[in-house]
């Protein structure tokens, strides 16, 4: 899989937000993302499928509606690739301490 | 047909052939089949007939047994579909998730494998443990078939 159009893919709030919206309910169909995005539903289809080019994305017809899955694998073999086992535990260390100071469940951008 | 929990995707640079013996035969699972905490390998352990019982055992001369299941579908080198459980619910299949493996040619030597889960919605703790457990099996077997080794630091020579 190409890395540039995962990153790419990333490099925009839009398509964050969907990531985060499978993220916190995996499997929804277009109609429920729409709901929660302030576009039209267009707009929407066109970041989708920049994400499922990228592989971030997969979709799954289910009878008849078609789901958008999150898919996290480009995503671990990018960590993999810059993050070493050592240092895993320190970083969720200071995650854990970021979270607490700034009172936050998620990054938002 | 419930809805499935997770579908995770990758796209190898192997054939059909290759990518089927890694997931059926031990001697290769064990080599990119690594446990949560990276402690000793694992490996599926079953004939890999229909009906079949399939276990999930480390790969640490305890042959500790931590997920047990039945197979349900067997096709080499396409698709494999099996059960998904805790030892002390075996004989209950209410309370058993299902796997099934996807094999696809994808053109120019490419090979997208696909690996859905499904019924885990009502494990939250199992739900928990495999989001995190599927994704870095499929990049080690991905790194392992392209490259012949597993777990590498970085793509440049050290």
């Amino acid at each position: 899989m190409d890395i540039d159009k995962v990153f790419k893919a990333l490099a925009d709030p839009t398509r964050r937000r969907l990531l985060d919206l499978l993220h916190r309910e995996n499997g929804q169909p277009l109609s429920a993302l729409c709901v929660d995005m302030d576009m039209t539903r267009q707009a929407v289809t066109q970041h989708l499928q920049l994400l499922e080019e990228a592989n971030l994305v997969v979709t799954v017809w289910h009878g008849r509606e078609k789901l958008h899955y999150l898919n996290p694998v480009p995503l671990h073999e990018i960590h993999e690739r810059w993050i070493g086992k050592f240092e895993r535990s320190r970083l969720g260390a200071l995650r854990d301490l970021k979270k607490k100071l700034e009172g936050d469940e998620d990054d938002k951008t | 047909m419930t809805k499935p929990s997770f579908v995770y995707v990758t796209y190898i640079a192997t054939t059909p052939e290759k990518l089927w013996q890694a997931f059926v035969d031990t001697d290769v699972m064990r080599q990119y089949w690594i446990g949560p905490n990276a402690e000793c390998a694992r490996m599926n352990v079953s004939d890999w007939r229909p009906g079949s019982k399939w276990e999930h055992q480390r790969a640490d001369g305890t042959q500790t047994v931590d997920i047990v299941g039945k197979v349900v579908e067997s096709t080499p080198p396409r698709r494999l579909v099996y059960t998904w459980a805790r030892p002390k619910d075996a004989a209950d299949e209410s309370k058993h998730s299902r796997v099934s493996i996807d094999i696809e040619p994808h053109g120019k030597g490419l090979v997208r494998l696909t690996v859905t889960h499904e019924d885990l919605e009502r494990d939250p703790q199992m739900l928990a443990g495999i989001s995190g457990g599927w994704p870095k099996v499929l990049s080690n077997l991905k790194t392992f078939l392209e490259t012949g080794q597993a777990l590498p630091r970085s793509p440049l020579p050290t």
